[in-house]
């Protein structure tokens, strides 16, 4: 029969000669090997002072967009809570009353908007979901806490700063 | 017996016992430091200055942990065998020679605790001891795998003390004293028993990680396997005792091996030395030097630990029996055949 590709290798099990049966020789080939990684640069990355460069891809906290008027995108359609598969989004609708058309974009928005970052597996679905491109998650890595109510992120740590904010 | 030589040798053993102690402090730090080098990381850098206190933030932490004992253990064993442990570690330093005689404010000091003439038997008899917390602590937990881990560790100690006992024997017929003091002054200068005896030094080394459980001959407690061998059911610091008791160890056994083989406080050119510096900072220098040694051998330990996997257990027997038992009798033979011819011509 002809063999599917060519990696397949035959093993030669011959039987150990004197110096592979003393292990000795064997150490001290491995024992160089360790000390010569004692001096080699290290990999480690000091991580809270310096970080990883991610991916374009990288997908990290969530943020709640604005447009270009500094108004808030989202109009709580619910369909990111809708496509999430760890149903990691909860969200609360309200119309958007007279006088709030600076904060704003459409006729209703989210009074509350929750996300349960212990839920959350950074899919990415709620981005894709998304008709207003209101959400990405284009933040860093969410942080560690010691609560479990702590993980769950309202509008406070969601939505972005506005670009010409006097905050 | 006078209150000054009481006071003198109370003093000395204060030293020596908080030095090891602290010793087997930062082997803790030092084992994960090196182990981190080897592996191209940095290790435990947070604490302090390049992480140097972190071995007190360890044992504050094992201090401050839940103490569980199993309710089917047998209580008075299950903490006896952790204070059985710690304390055969720490008796081990006492015949241990640090330097030659020191004079300081008029008086000779010996640089050793006691200078008993049967000092090695002594420390074989401390080394056997230990495996019994080990096996106490294991047998009283009442956990199969705390009990695998014991069995392992009472039968690998037994099976590696013979070859360790053998390999002296081939020393003693050189040094024709069992006394440490003297085995170590024979070494004066750079007359060191590891170039009349390589095979035996090599024999005794393997020995001695056996005996301390190190890795390539960490069965008793191999993670991997029995969860954590004798000491799966211990915590706060009764673990800290055990784990603390193999750093001990290993800090006496390097003592051991550098007084028996390496030549102990000896270096070349210390008579030299000794005339320039007198009689006070010399032996305080040659005590220097077998800390030197010590640290070396402890690096040696670490390093074998993060480079050779663990021996499968038959393997381990195997090489016990059936290597290094006739190599230690073969290397007895022919010593005694190349002292015999050495006195006849």
């Amino acid at each position: 029969m002809e063999a599917l590709s060519n990696r397949k290798k035959v093993l030669e099990q011959k039987p150990m000669n004197f110096w592979e049966r003393i292990y000795l020789p064997a150490i001290f080939q491995g024992m160089a090997i360790t000390f010569r990684h004692m001096f080699k640069k290290k990999e480690t990355i000091y991580y809270p002072e310096v970080q990883r460069e991610f991916s374009e891809n990288w997908r990290g906290m969530h943020s709640l967009k604005r447009d270009e008027d500094g108004r808030e995108r989202c109009t709580a359609c619910g369909l990111c809570a809708l496509s999430c598969p760890a149903e990691a989004i909860t969200m609360v609708a309200a119309e958007r009353k007279k006088g709030e058309e600076a904060l704003y974009r459409e006729e209703k928005y989210a009074a509350v908007y929750e996300i349960n970052m212990l839920r959350c597996i950074f899919c990415g679905l709620c981005e894709e979901a998304c008709p207003k491109e209101a959400i990405y998650l284009d933040g860093p890595i969410v942080p560690s806490d010691y609560l479990r109510k702590d993980f769950i992120y309202g509008k406070d740590k969601l939505v972005e700063q506005p670009f010409n904010s006097k905050v | 017996m006078e209150i000054a030589f009481v006071l003198e040798k109370f003093v000395f053993i204060t030293v020596i016992f908080a030095l090891s102690l602290v010793v087997a402090m930062y082997s803790t730090l030092a084992e994960r430091k090196i182990a981190a080098f080897l592996q191209d990381r940095v290790g435990p850098n947070r604490a302090g200055p390049g992480g140097m206190f972190q071995p007190l933030a360890d044992g504050v932490k094992m201090f401050l942990k839940e103490e569980i004992i199993p309710t089917q253990s047998s209580k008075f064993l299950f903490i006896a065998g952790p204070s059985l442990a710690i304390l055969t570690a720490c008796i081990g330093s006492a015949v241990i020679p640090w330097g030659q005689d020191m004079v300081l404010f008029g008086r000779t000091i010996a640089l050793q605790a006691t200078d008993i003439n049967v000092g090695i038997l002594y420390i074989f008899g401390v080394v056997s001891l230990g495996v019994y917390g080990v096996m106490i602590g294991g047998w009283a937990s009442n956990n199969k795998f705390s009990l695998m881990g014991a069995i392992r560790a009472a039968s690998q100690n037994i099976s590696y003390e013979i070859p360790m006992g053998l390999s002296i024997i081939a020393l003693l017929l050189l040094t024709n004293s069992l006394s440490l003091k003297d085995i170590a002054e024979q070494q004066h200068g750079f007359n060191w028993n590891v170039f009349y005896q390589p095979v035996g030094f090599l024999i005794f080394l393997i020995c001695s990680f056996a005996e301390t459980n190190r890795t390539p001959f960490d069965l008793p407690e191999c993670e991997t396997e029995l969860v954590g061998g004798y000491h799966t059911e211990y915590s706060s610091m009764k673990l800290g005792f055990y784990l603390f008791a193999e750093y001990i160890n290993m800090f006496v056994s390097s003592a051991v091996m550098a007084t028996l083989y390496f030549g102990g406080y000896n270096y070349p050119g210390m008579d030299f030395v000794n005339s320039l510096i007198g009689p006070t900072w010399g032996p305080l220098l040659g005590m220097g030097v077998l800390f030197l040694k010590i640290f070396a051998f402890i690096f040696f330990f670490m390093w074998v630990r993060w480079t050779i996997p663990r021996f499968r257990y038959d393997q381990l027997m195997n090489l016990g029996w059936k290597v290094l038992i006739p190599l230690a009798i073969a290397n007895i033979v022919l010593t005694g055949v190349v002292i015999a011819l050495v006195n006849k011509f």
